[in-house]
């Protein structure tokens, strides 16, 4: 049986499934436990106080140019892409080693999506759209590692990223199409009397695109490690009956990895709806 | 009990705004399972449109997020 290769397969995969399990699971234990030392009775600890904003080193007041854990996990962030997109492409085996693969992989995967949703003539922006991509991935994904800190969590970071796609996809609409970028507030399918509400319609819901497009992914992250610390104040509090939300609490991180991956997709595609419909505003 | 009626105002206004999620939760829950309806009855077409199905459930979670968004703001900002 061990030689038929179809079995070797599944076997590899399932013990592959379970090493995952596992991990989840481990993670998800040290999240608990980090918070167990802060315990003092009660439901002490406050879901809302793993998103505080303070600065590393000292007690002062945070400015523009302090250094909290908020640049610190972003600059992490940076710092895992860099890496692996570095290490990624230092080799350029023809058979790919593993960090290869993933750069590969992310490559292809984000480049398939420009194309098949922005069309062939959105691809030199590209790269715009794969850094920030890269860039809430790993934020979310470096959140998840248990006693981090979340930099997607903080409307104030989402709020950046997607101002930075509403502008740059309304001058690029602007630069590409001239005043011909209007046309898109203009829906020439609709009959003539209903267009100038359809034109105000229009109008609200393009400039309501960054204040979803932020929370949206801010919203996602806060609620569900907020859920998980939630569960993780249970555990402190019931004592030995604690297996019962610890067992949620591996459960809710496993869903959370998926969230993790899905807003970053999320965010990614729909600034592939915009940029298509700057760079073809005609209904 | 401590607070004055402004406050409970607040608490119980975004309390409201929450039911909002949920009707965003049927919204979406209607976006994938006629999604899958559809990639059951013609699989071959589907994996072309999980890019449509995802953009699907982003705009009907945003009217989510608006009833969210109120919440926060009688919580923060009134």
């Amino acid at each position: 049986m061990a030689s038929d290769p179809n079995t070797a397969e599944t076997e590899s995969q399932g013990s592959g499934k379970t090493i995952a399990l596992i991990l989840v699971a481990i993670a998800a234990l040290l999240f608990v436990l980090g918070l167990v030392d802060d315990y003092e009775g009660g439901l002490s600890i406050h879901p809302m106080d793993q998103f505080e904003v303070k600065p590393i080193f000292g007690d002062g007041a945070v400015n523009w140019y302090t250094p909290t854990n908020v640049t610190l996990w972003m600059a992490l962030a940076i710092a895992a892409v860099s890496a692996l997109m570095v290490m990624g492409t230092k080799g350029r085996a023809v058979i790919p080693s593993r960090g290869q693969s993933i750069a590969e992989l992310a490559y292809g995967f984000v480049r398939k999506m420009v194309e098949d949703v922005a069309g062939r003539d959105a691809l030199p922006y590209f790269p715009y759209i794969f850094t920030l991509f890269l860039f809430i991935l790993f934020a979310n994904f470096l959140g998840l590692i248990p006693r981090s800190f979340t930099t997607t969590s903080h409307i104030a970071v989402t709020a950046v990223l997607a101002m930075a796609v509403f502008l740059t996809v309304t001058i690029l609409g602007f630069v590409k199409n001239g005043a011909g970028f209007l046309s898109l507030f203009w829906v020439s399918s609709a009959p003539l009397p209903l267009r100038p509400i359809l034109a105000v319609i229009e109008l609200i819901s393009y400039f309501v695109r960054p204040v979803s497009h932020s929370i949206r992914l801010a919203g996602n992250v806060m609620a569900g490690h907020a859920v998980l610390k939630v569960f993780a104040g249970f555990a402190g509090a019931l004592g030995a009956a604690a297996v019962a939300p610890i067992i949620g609490v591996i459960a809710i991180y496993g869903l959370e990895v998926l969230v993790s991956f899905i807003q970053a997709y999320v965010f990614t595609i729909l600034t592939c709806v915009y940029l298509r419909d700057a760079l073809h505003p005609h209904h | 009990m401590e607070g004055d009626i402004a406050q409970m105002g607040q608490f119980i206004g975004a309390g409201l705004a929450a039911i909002g999620s949920g009707a965003a939760a049927i919204g979406v829950g209607h976006v994938a399972g006629n999604f899958l309806a559809g990639a059951l009855r013609n699989p071959s077409a589907a994996g072309g449109q999980t890019a449509t199905l995802f953009i699907g459930i982003a705009f009907a979670e945003a009217l989510g997020i608006f009833a969210f968004l109120v919440a926060l703001l009688l919580m923060f900002a009134v």
